[in-house]
């Protein structure tokens, strides 16, 4: 039997970036919040030993351990689903500050035109542009009402950064200097200018310079100490919740966290939740915590499976198109990366941060025209500087070898002369890519796997293949003697690692027969549960993702805030 | 035993003199059991004092790293050949068993990357529905995965060769691999030759460039072909350089020096 603890205002279930926003800024307000996190406590000293390569990149330290939980994956419904047995396609973060201690702290703002996609591709280019299986949808809110809120995100974390020139991007200013360039960078800025497109310095989290935000909190520059990419920050440079959000929370002395805390179940009575139930993993021993509010914080892909295994919200039913949890699931895709080999050139390549970038929009939303492409959206083109492991990286050109002398040779040759251009390719729904429960596989205890039905369709095949010869051109452009490439994005492939960025399955919009959540990432199902993480994107940008996670959970903190004000009710 | 007295004889324990004390004699008699080969072995070589995997030179300390935790000798001999082929000795550098890379290998297989602690390893299994797409989908463990490829190794020496793996030339030893890599052999089993490979290849490249702490990388000799400066604690003045700064390497001890 579990025990019932002491009702609290809000109860988070996971404490990384969503949790720890809606902690910080609801307990500023004087609410009490409780954070659950089935993960370990953690702090920078934790770090100290963090440049090892195999530990963290190879070993995944700070990731989600599988033998517990889970998910399985497949191209399509009618496979079955297999176990994701070990990390591949992506890293799922586990612990105090979740993935947002190990991300690269690309920070940007999805396009004004991805809020209103539906909307904007119909009236450019006409209704018959949308495919039949693509549900494409609009967000239930635009870019301007959305603005104060990426401003609160970039304020808390000191985001350092340079105006994008490209004159279809919103003017965004930066509360620190963009980072230092590095030569490669400057040679990407310059080819790509002489190409006629708009390069600038990628927005950071890594911090340029050191910095305070209005929570008071004083973070340092960012050494370029290339350990940054799956690894922690041992300076605090790299904005993370353990050195943000969570300090702040927790000087109002109303929040409390419990770590090794896993949440199973929400619990809920017509139509309200209760609060939720949790598991200790120390002691085994089950309890409920009751809460007004619910904030489910624990990751896109947990999110929705725990809605599922809740039974909140109607289940997204692929024949029919009906039901709205697990609907559109989306990823990116990184196959329009080229490499640009410079037999001229040596690069400090081992120098880096996880956001250290040129980077251009010419080919990212719909700012490029369509109308004689056979796909929409596309994704930003960037030259990363994110420090090269040199366990991960062993590029060759062309025709060498995968081993044997002629492979040891060349990797070590090119080791430093080589640079990559790639891009972050948008993943639009399809009505097959989707999120549902196992009905084979089960967790520690019992309970069903996530399932993650995906497969590039199209739309994303065909826009790769267009932004690859971009990607190709910048590098000769840049003086590279050979350029090599991944070729033509095949099916997924769930062992390589492509990116971090899962997006769907609870998705927010203007009507609840499509959308699981209204724009303050309130369930329209059940009112006070709120759930600001990518599981509310309809679809998947090409950029990464929490810049835009950021801001709706700021939004989602202010929609509790409302909601417990008002005393209950519909926000929208 | 005084402290002085162990330490003398720990930096005269050799291979010899551990035979001798453990009651075994060379010479004249037949010995069974599993230190034949060893010591069969070492007679057929030049008698020395210290056997190979021990200095001569008293200034030089022993690597006491350097002996099996999960591997039989003869297991570990075979994948020493195999990494030395798939990262070999060159003009550029040392190759895989200069750099220790089989000891690396043989001790992350002892630990959690060999039993797959932290991966999911709850059945049902169905490896031959699984594409390559889909990644590891058997009930065996990387341990057994590398104890079935060597056997497959050595299976194929002798088939082609009537030798072991570890015994034949280079030229045969890369016929084999790029037999195994391919599909081009059989293994009976719920894995496939290329899946062994594929592991294989991967960790002889992490025990090549893998901080020394694990055994590889013997004197960062990976890293410093690579030019890689290792654990450093800041690159803020050099981001802009034109030029490639060479730095000395430095390994993840000297954060731990006390
Ligand atoms: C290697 C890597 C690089 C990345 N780089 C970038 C980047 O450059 N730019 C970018 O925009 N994004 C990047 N991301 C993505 C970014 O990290 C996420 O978008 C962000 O952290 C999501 O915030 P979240 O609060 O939804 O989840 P998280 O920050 O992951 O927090 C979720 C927390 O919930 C906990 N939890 C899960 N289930 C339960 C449960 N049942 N009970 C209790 N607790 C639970 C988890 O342990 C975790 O601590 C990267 C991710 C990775 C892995
Ligand atoms: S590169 Fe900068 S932000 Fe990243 S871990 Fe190193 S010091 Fe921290």
């Amino acid at each position: 039997m579990a025990t019932t603890l002491p009702k609290t205002d809000i109860v988070l279930v996971g404490v990384g970036w969503t949790g720890g926003i809606i902690a910080a800024e609801l307990t500023k307000k004087g609410y009490k919040v409780v954070g659950l996190e089935r993960g370990k406590t953690r702090s920078t000293s934790d770090y100290l030993m963090v440049h090892d390569e195999l530990r963290y990149a190879n070993r995944n330290e700070m990731m989600q351990d599988l033998s517990k939980e889970t998910w399985t994956v497949r191209h399509d419904p009618s496979q079955r689903a297999l176990p994701y047995r070990n990390h591949g396609s992506f890293l799922i973060g586990d612990g105090l500050g979740g993935s947002g201690e190990h991300w690269n702290g690309l920070t940007y703002r999805f396009m004004p035109y991805d809020f209103e996609i539906r909307s904007k591709t119909i009236e450019r280019y006409g209704e018959e542009k949308i495919p039949a299986d693509m549900p494409l949808q609009d967000w239930g809110i635009t870019y301007d009402e959305l603005a104060p809120y990426f401003d609160k995100f970039d304020e808390m974390i000191g985001l350092s950064g340079e105006e994008n020139p490209h004159p279809d991007m919103p003017k965004i200013k930066y509360p620190t200097a963009p980072l230092k360039e590095t030569p490669a960078m400057k040679m990407f800025r310059e080819a790509a200018t002489a190409l006629g497109y708009h390069p600038y310095t990628a927005p950071a989290a890594t911090l340029s310079e050191s910095y305070t935000n209005k929570d008071e909190i004083t973070r340092g520059a960012c050494q370029y100490c290339g350990f940054c990419e799956r690894f922690g920050c041992e300076y605090g440079a790299k904005a993370s919740p353990i050195v943000t959000v969570l300090p702040v929370a927790e000087k109002t002395g109303n929040f409390e966290v419990r770590t090794e805390s896993s949440v199973r179940r929400i619990l809920h009575e017509n139509g309200k939740a209760t609060g939720v139930l949790y598991i200790d993993t120390k002691t085994g021993e089950e309890f409920i915590q009751p809460a007004t509010v619910v904030a489910v914080t624990s990751y896109i892909l947990n999110n929705v499976r725990l809605l599922l295994l809740s039974k909140l919200g109607k289940p997204y039913n692929y024949e029919t198109g009906e039901g709205v949890i697990g609907k559109n699931y989306a990823y990116q895709m990184t196959s329009a990366s080229s490499t640009g080999f410079f037999e001229d050139k040596e690069f400090n390549s081992f120098i880096g941060t996880g956001a250290l970038a040129g980077v251009l929009d010419d080919f990212n939303g719909d700012n490029f025209d369509h109308t004689d492409l056979d796909f929409i959206h596309g994704g930003n083109i960037a030259l990363g500087h994110y420090g090269r492991r040199p366990i991960a990286n062993n590029a060759t050109p062309k025709g060498t070898p995968s081993w044997g002398k002629e492979f040891k040779d060349a990797s070590i040759y090119w080791a430093n002369k080589y640079m990559g251009v790639g891009s972050q390719g948008s993943v639009m729904p399809n009505k097959n890519n989707f999120l549902s429960l196992d009905p084979q596989y089960t967790d520690q205890y019992g309970d069903p796997l996530l399932s993650v039905t995906f497969n590039y369709k199209d739309n994303e095949r065909n826009q790769q293949k267009y932004i690859r010869e971009i990607t190709t051109n910048i590098l000769k452009e840049m003086g590279a003697t050979e350029v090599t490439t991944p070729g033509d994005q095949e099916d997924w492939d769930t062992t390589k690692y492509q990116t971090t960025h899962n997006t769907g399955g609870a998705i927010m919009g203007a009507d609840p027969k499509t959308s699981a959540l209204n724009n303050y990432l309130q369930m329209w199902d059940c009112e006070n549960v709120f759930i600001p993480g990518a599981n509310a994107f309809p679809h998947n940008s090409g950029m990464n993702p929490t810049g835009t996670v950021g801001a709706l959970a700021y939004r989602a903190a202010e929609g509790i805030e409302k909601y417990l004000a008002n005393g209950g009710g519909s926000l929208v | 035993m005084s402290e002085k007295e162990q330490n003398f004889t720990a930096k005269k324990s050799t291979r010899r003199n551990f035979l001798k004390n453990s009651g075994l004699t060379l010479g004249g008699l037949v010995l069974g059991g599993a230190v034949t080969s060893l010591v069969v072995k070492d007679t057929e070589e030049t008698v020395t004092t210290s056997g190979p995997a021990h200095s001569a030179n008293q200034n030089e300390t022993v690597n006491h790293n350097k002996a099996l935790m999960f591997f039989t000798p003869e297991q570990y001999s075979t994948i020493s050949a195999a990494t030395e082929q798939i990262f070999p000795e060159t003009e550029v550098g040392p190759g895989a068993e200069a750099l220790l890379v089989p000891y690396f290998i043989d001790h992350q297989l002892a630990g959690a990357y060999g039993l797959m602690s932290k991966e999911y390893t709850k059945g049902p299994f169905y490896p031959k529905e699984a594409t390559p797409l889909f990644g590891h989908q058997t009930h065996l463990t990387r341990q057994d995965i590398f104890v079935l490829g060597i056997n497959l190794l050595n299976s194929e020496a002798t088939k082609r060769y009537e030798k072991k793996f570890y015994e034949l030339e280079a030229e045969q030893q890369i016929e084999i691999l790029t037999a195994v890599e391919a599909d081009e052999v059989e293994l009976n089993a719920a894995t496939t030759p290329s899946y062994f490979f594929k592991l294989l290849r991967a960790a002889t490249l992490e025990g090549v460039y893998s901080d020394p702490l694990y055994g590889g990388n013997k004197d960062m000799g990976g890293w410093k072909m690579k030019k890689f400066p290792g654990h450093q604690m800041s690159y803020a003045n050099m981001v802009e350089k034109e030029e490639f700064v060479e730095i000395e390497p430095q390994s993840l001890t000297a954060q731990h020096n006390h």
